[in-house]
């Protein structure tokens, strides 16, 4: 089977957020950058599955020239090969995200069995683009999912809710978005990087429609520091660690 | 106008927020569930949403900011080729509309400007009180689609086994980060969180590492926990992590380095090596109880 996977670029923001000047990003300076997780969980379960089906396994990501390091990284833990919709580093908001995302799955000579997404990007959040993606090539989709099998023509999904797991089953081709837990990602082993160097990876420059759910900026959320009562240092402070959790009755 | 709103139940505290939410854009709000019996079927609902929003003319479609919120929404957004705002704290009507709304599990957040009719807004969780819902008329429906959106739909539900404290219902987590060092250095975290009836939690690092299974993780993309006390030890306090624990009434953080990130969103700090002072919280425990 044939699976592609999408994914983004997203900052490892740690334990601060900094914006930038005109507060329209977080300051990235100093800060790395990774696969947003859910996506790697993704890019993982489509390595598995084919592992498992045979086929090819495709990542693409919409992102700047940087998110190449992305696509390799994805290359690295097993992925065949990569698309880049390459950006100016500017915002896309998701109705633009998803018309760049059709456009290269139908100019791309594979015909997917699968489409897998996160179930939201760890920035922006905006839960729809797998679904917009779905409704545009017209396939079923399952979101939120922490169990993929697939029999023949037929994909069966567990979704985790409250009290149980869910069961869904999709006939493919199917667009599925999963969330961090479905497995735990390989790291990338130093041949996987050397091999990811020389797999075939292509690029263009789709143009950005007009944002209909358009940034105007970004800003800390308030009142988010506090000043901590510091009960004592090392094992001494246990005796003050008993007193508060009397008081608060959890005990 | 009119703004329809998808309840999930009547009763559901996340939807009556979005009840109160959607109240802020000054229209008639008019309530909408699903009949009970009615299997989960996102297509097939959205399109229900989206007929009866149009026999309305409604000018807004809101939906709590839960899993199943944000999914039906997404659907309409799709089927109606419309802008959707998940996960927003404040709307203010106008043309075009403007939201303030939540990113990176709400370390952050976005002002932006919507282009679209109807608007296709989130409530973000407990970003304003629940709404009595009893004061205004729930409409319950039966979802009348066709075959192609009924495709998607939950088939069965295999019930989760029962044992132990649910993380996400704990009064107390005990959780661990990348200072407990390993899958066996959560032995301490395990006893206290049993001495005080709790739930074992951790952070993204310990999973990653494979020492706690995705299960137990506390975070962005993990469990969202509420509970009395959150007792983070040798967590740094990343916003991945804290996006987790922000709704705990009060945390506790015990960390060896006083610079620690953690401690700006601490109430109660304790400076130390966690392999020391988790024990020494257990055995005085012990001791009150004697």
């Amino acid at each position: 089977m044939n699976i592609l996977v999408c994914v983004k670029r997203v900052p490892l923001t740690g334990g601060k957020i900094t914006l930038t000047e005109d507060e329209r990003a977080i300051q990235t300076r100093h800060l790395g950058f990774t696969v947003s997780p859910h996506e790697e969980c993704a890019a993982e379960e489509a390595i598995r599955l084919v592992e498992q089906h045979g086929g090819e396994s495709v990542v693409l990501t919409l992102g700047p020239a940087e998110a190449e390091e992305q696509l390799r990284d994805m290359m690295a833990i097993g992925i065949d090969r990569g698309i880049h919709l390459v950006t100016d580093g500017g915002e896309w908001d998701p109705q633009a995200t998803t018309s760049a995302i059709v456009d290269a799955i139908r100019a791309d000579g594979a015909q997917f069995d699968l489409i897998l997404f996160g179930n939201e990007s760890a920035d922006a959040g905006n839960y729809q683009v797998p679904v917009r993606v779905a409704y545009a090539l017209g396939h079923p989709v399952i979101n939120g999912i922490k169990g993929i099998a697939v029999d023949g023509d037929t994909i069966r999904c567990e979704r985790e809710v409250a009290g149980g797991r869910d069961v869904y089953a999709a006939p493919l081709p199917a667009v599925v978005s999963v969330l961090e837990g479905i497995n735990l990602p390989r790291y990338p082993s130093v041949p996987g990087r050397m091999r990811a160097k020389r797999k075939p990876l292509v690029s263009s420059e789709p143009a950005r429609p007009g944002a209909r759910l358009e940034m105007v900026r970004l800003r800390l959320p308030e009142g988010s520091t506090k000043q901590a009562e510091v009960l004592g240092n090392g094992p001494e402070a246990a005796p003050r660690v008993v007193e508060i959790l009397t008081e608060i009755g959890v005990m | 106008m009119t703004t329809v709103v998808f309840l999930e139940a009547a009763a559901d505290e996340l939807s009556q927020q979005a009840v109160t939410f959607a109240a802020s854009l000054g229209d008639d709000v008019q309530p909408i569930a699903f009949d009970p019996s009615e299997g989960y079927a996102p297509a097939a609902w959205a399109q229900t949403l989206v007929e009866l929003a149009q026999q309305r003319g409604a000018g807004a479609v809101v939906a709590p900011g839960t899993d199943r919120g944000n999914e039906v929404l997404a659907h309409i957004a799709a089927k109606l080729d419309q802008p959707m705002s998940a996960n927003c704290m404040t709307v203010t009507p106008g043309d075009p509309a403007t939201v303030v709304r939540m990113r990176w599990g709400g370390s952050l957040l976005e002002e932006a400007r919507v282009h679209g009719s109807p608007l296709l807004l989130s409530a973000a969780p407990h970003a304003v009180a629940a709404a009595p819902v009893s004061d205004v008329e729930v409409v319950t429906v039966s979802a009348s689609a066709s075959e192609a959106d009924s495709v998607v739909r939950v088939s069965e539900t295999i019930p989760a086994s029962t044992a132990g404290v649910s993380l996400a219902d704990a009064d107390v987590v005990v959780s661990g980060g990348r200072g407990v060092g390993s899958a066996e250095g959560f032995a301490i975290i395990e006893e206290l969180a049993a001495l005080l009836g709790g739930a074992v939690g951790c952070s993204r690092a310990v999973t990653s590492a494979g020492w706690r299974p995705h299960s137990d993780q506390v975070g962005q993309t993990g469990t969202k926990v509420s509970p009395e006390i959150y007792i983070a030890c040798g967590i740094s306090g990343a916003t991945q992590h804290m996006a987790g624990c922000k709704g705990a009434k009060r945390l506790l953080a015990i960390n060896p380095d006083g610079e620690a990130s953690i401690f700006a969103s601490a109430d109660y700090a304790v400076i130390g090596d966690l392999h020391e002072v988790v024990p020494a919280i257990s055995s005085e425990i012990r001791k009150v109880r004697g």
